[in-house]
């Protein structure tokens, strides 16, 4: 009945949906082609490998943004997942490397003759590229099921995700014979298709991979949080009761997203150990999570933009700062997370919007927004309202 | 055997003190107020640097100094911690209440800055520190008596707090670059230092022929056990304590009958922050100090409070004790001797050994943790009534 009303409004609410999504797409595609064919003119080699993983990070921060800036889940443990998708694909091109019935060289150090048999499936290529966001996926879903089941919520998930962590630091950390413990798995001399990881030819390729990756994760979370899901995702944020006495379970949602943010963290961390060269527990310290997690309050919660610019642009700044004065960084690093937590809520992005949000849409002929606050929230309330004839059609 | 299960119990109850003086603080903060502290571990750091220096004037004094110095140490780091938590709540977390994934990211950043702060703390750094205190405070003291601060706050305050923050630093620099490098080095550095305990706890109590009770450990249960007798006498036997308790259970209904609530998060913070310190003081018995200490201490006193429940103490020290008569026993590997060795059991007793260092300890405890969380999710000692579900 609402549909004869609103179908003026609607159409034109369509339209401009339809017209901003053409905008990002072609802006998304644009910075993609950018970033594969012009900035290699550009940077020496080491600094594009230097932004081939700050673009890696992205792609976590993505994944966080997710879970925290959709969902409500501060999760501080995605050093797992990120490590987890790392060690699949280094153990892959270790095994590659050598001939068959070889083993890799450091299990001679500690007497192991036997190739473990958690190593045997990673002769497989189609495996390990399973494996890379499986694992992760598989390890999110079950910590997320055994947590979120209890409806243990807020900061205790925090401080739980925080010590698993922990514990995952020190089950690789102390298993010397089975994964080379502290020591890591290096990646840089092993042989990918033929060729040498740390090769120029493979470290382009490397980087194309990850800007493909990125912009193929940037379009997964946009389709997830733009739509139904997407808008479960937030109203589970922003009351979780209110959606359980609705009828909806919670627990099956977020398990949900929190397997395949570990997923994206997963694919992450293989394309960013084959840029470093190497994967190590390190990759699990507790303060490295914590910072993938202000990446994304940097750029700004809940916009997916916000996270992967947050996250180039922190550790471009940490590159700089820690290569000039390495004294000043953390002094930096702390001062950051209480400027963003205390008078940037919103990030980059959200104080953007704020101050030049109108003029940037109304020169792109999107008409005037309204972004009181924050704008993700209340742009979806809107959305809502505009979109619901739709739903009563079907 | 039984001076084996003794030996065993010992150890354990040592460690759990260990855990429980660490998490005493931690289960105020958290347990009282809500408030994630991630800078608890740094607030301990500074305990143990500050017992450091109280050693190093002891032993410069000399005769009976140095066998003492702990009973300087003790109030001296509570006094220094508690200080330093009075500053951070009053300046970021007075302002995040109601907030706890903001409060600990902003704790978190706190404790990044303490980190970098003992690393490389200098006599010109600390200079450019008093003159950014003395601009910042005497500047808006007179910009608030002769101007229209109401109006100008907005824009005023921030661009202040650039200008006193540049010209501190500015004047760090110069200080640094312009004098002798006697002058401007750090006084503690990146590397650890060593605490020497003093000598009549070096060595231990034996009983019997195989019985051996470290001193320092020994110490550390009695503290814990006085701290928290104490705490206890503050929290139920004090008016402030009952200020506390009050507005633990309602907020709002405190503010109204006329309690401080502000001045009441102060000092439940101070007082948390201050055990942080006595905490940081004991640790400084069991090893060297360095600017890492507190992060190996925090998560397992984060999972003392959860597993205990919030905002009850008596959860705290049975969990604290639970978890380090278990983590003992498995780290140390009595478990796998529980079994007898025959084939039928091999499995098992392998299955210990793997578990059997203290790193993997911690691995096998968590996972217990998790599935003791499936049976009981808010802990040991869930807080009841309408103020569950917040």
């Amino acid at each position: 009945m609402t549909a004869q009303v609103t179908t003026q409004p609607r159409r034109a609410a369509q339209a401009s949906q339809k017209r901003k999504f053409m905008i990002e797409a072609i802006a998304v595609i644009a910075i993609a082609l950018i970033l594969i064919l012009i900035m290699p003119m550009f940077l020496t080699g080491f600094r594009l490998n230097l932004l081939g993983r700050f673009l890696a990070l992205a792609i976590v921060a993505l994944g966080i943004d997710l879970i925290w800036g959709f969902t409500g889940l501060l999760s501080l443990g995605h050093g797992i997942f990120f490590a987890l998708g790392g060690y699949a694909f280094a153990m892959y091109l270790e095994l590659n490397t050598l001939g068959e019935g070889q083993l890799p060289e450091f299990f001679g150090l500690y007497g192991v003759t036997e190739l473990p048999w958690f190593w045997q499936p990673f002769n497989s290529f189609p495996f390990t590229l399973l494996a890379i966001f499986t694992i992760p996926a598989i390890v999110a879903g079950l910590l997320g099921y055994l947590v979120f089941r209890n409806r243990i919520r807020g900061v205790y998930f925090s401080i739980l995700t925080q010590a698993a962590l922990v514990v995952f630091f020190n089950l690789f950390n102390g298993q010397q014979k089975l994964i080379n413990g502290t020591n890591g798995l290096k990646t840089s001399t092993s042989v990918f298709m033929g060729q040498a990881v740390g090769s120029d030819g493979m470290r382009m390729f490397f980087y194309i991979s990850t800007v493909i990756a990125l912009v193929a994760m940037y379009a997964l979370c946009r389709w997830l949080t733009s739509g139904r899901f997407g808008r479960m995702l937030v109203a589970i944020r922003d009351d979780e009761n209110r959606v359980r006495f609705s009828g909806y379970d919670p627990t099956a949602f977020k398990v949900l997203v929190f397997a395949v943010s570990g997923a994206i963290a997963g694919i992450a961390g293989a394309l960013y150990t084959v840029q470093s060269g190497i994967i190590s527990p390190q990759f699990m310290d507790i303060a490295f999570s914590i910072e993938m997690v202000i990446w994304v309050a940097v750029g700004g919660r809940a916009t997916l933009v916000g996270a992967v610019l947050g996250a180039v642009l922190v550790n471009m700044a940490r590159s700089l700062l820690s290569e000039r004065f390495p004294d000043v960084w953390l002094f930096f690093q702390g001062a950051l997370f209480l400027i963003v937590v205390t008078t940037l809520p919103d990030g980059i992005i959200g104080w953007g919007r704020r101050q030049f949000g109108s003029m940037v849409s109304s020169a792109l002929g999107l008409g005037p927004t309204d972004l009181p606050y924050l704008d993700d929230t209340d742009t979806t309330v809107v959305e809502t309202v505009a979109e619901t004839p739709e739903f009563a059609e079907k | 055997m039984l001076e084996g299960l003794i030996g065993g119990l010992f150890n354990g109850i040592s460690i759990g003190a260990v855990l429980l003086i660490v998490a005493l603080g931690l289960a105020i903060v958290f347990g009282l107020m809500g408030v994630i502290n991630l800078a608890h571990g740094e607030l301990m750091m500074f305990g143990a640097y500050t017992t450091f220096v109280v050693q190093n004037v002891a032993k410069s004094m000399g005769g009976i100094a140095p066998d003492l110095y702990i009973f300087a140490a003790l109030p001296m780091a509570f006094l220094v911690a508690a200080l330093l938590g009075l500053l951070l709540e009053r300046t970021v977390i007075r302002y995040l209440y109601g907030r706890p994934l903001e409060t600990l990211l902003a704790t978190w950043g706190v404790s990044l800055i303490l980190i970098q702060f003992i690393r490389s703390v200098s006599l010109p750094m600390v200079i450019g520190l008093v003159i950014f205190a003395v601009l910042f405070l005497v500047g808006r003291w007179v910009l608030t008596r002769y101007t229209d601060w109401e109006r100008i706050q907005s824009w005023a305050n921030p661009v202040f707090l650039g200008l006193s923050a540049a010209i501190s630093v500015l004047a760090w620099v110069l200080i640094s670059s312009g004098t002798s490098a006697a002058f401007s080095r750090a006084w503690f550095s990146t590397r650890n230092v060593d605490v020497t305990p003093p000598s009549w706890l070096r060595g231990g109590i034996s009983v019997g022929d195989t019985l051996q009770f470290p001193s320092a450990r020994l110490f550390i249960i009695v503290l814990t056990a006085l701290c928290l007798v104490a705490v206890y006498w503050f929290l139920n036997g004090t008016a402030w304590g009952l200020r506390i308790r009050s507005v633990t259970q309602n907020r709002g209904m405190s503010a109204c009958l006329g309690i401080p609530t502000g001045q009441v998060d102060a000092i439940t913070f101070a007082l948390g922050s201050g055990l942080a310190g006595i905490a940081g003081c004991a640790v400084t018995l069991l090893g060297s100090v360095g600017p890492n200490l507190g992060s190996n201490y925090i998560v397992d006193a984060f999972m003392v409070v959860v597993v205990g429940g919030v905002g009850k103490l008596v959860g705290s020290i049975v969990a604290a004790l639970i978890i380090g008569v278990t983590s003992y026993l498995i780290g140390s590997g009595t478990m796998a001797l529980l079994f007898p060795p025959t084939a039928f059991f091999q499995p098992i007793i392998d299955f210990f050994t793997f578990f059997a260092t203290t790193s993997m300890a911690k691995v096998m405890v968590f996972a217990l943790i998790i599935a003791f969380l499936q049976v009981r999710p808010a802990g040991l000692f869930p807080p009841k009534g309408r103020s569950v579900e917040l």
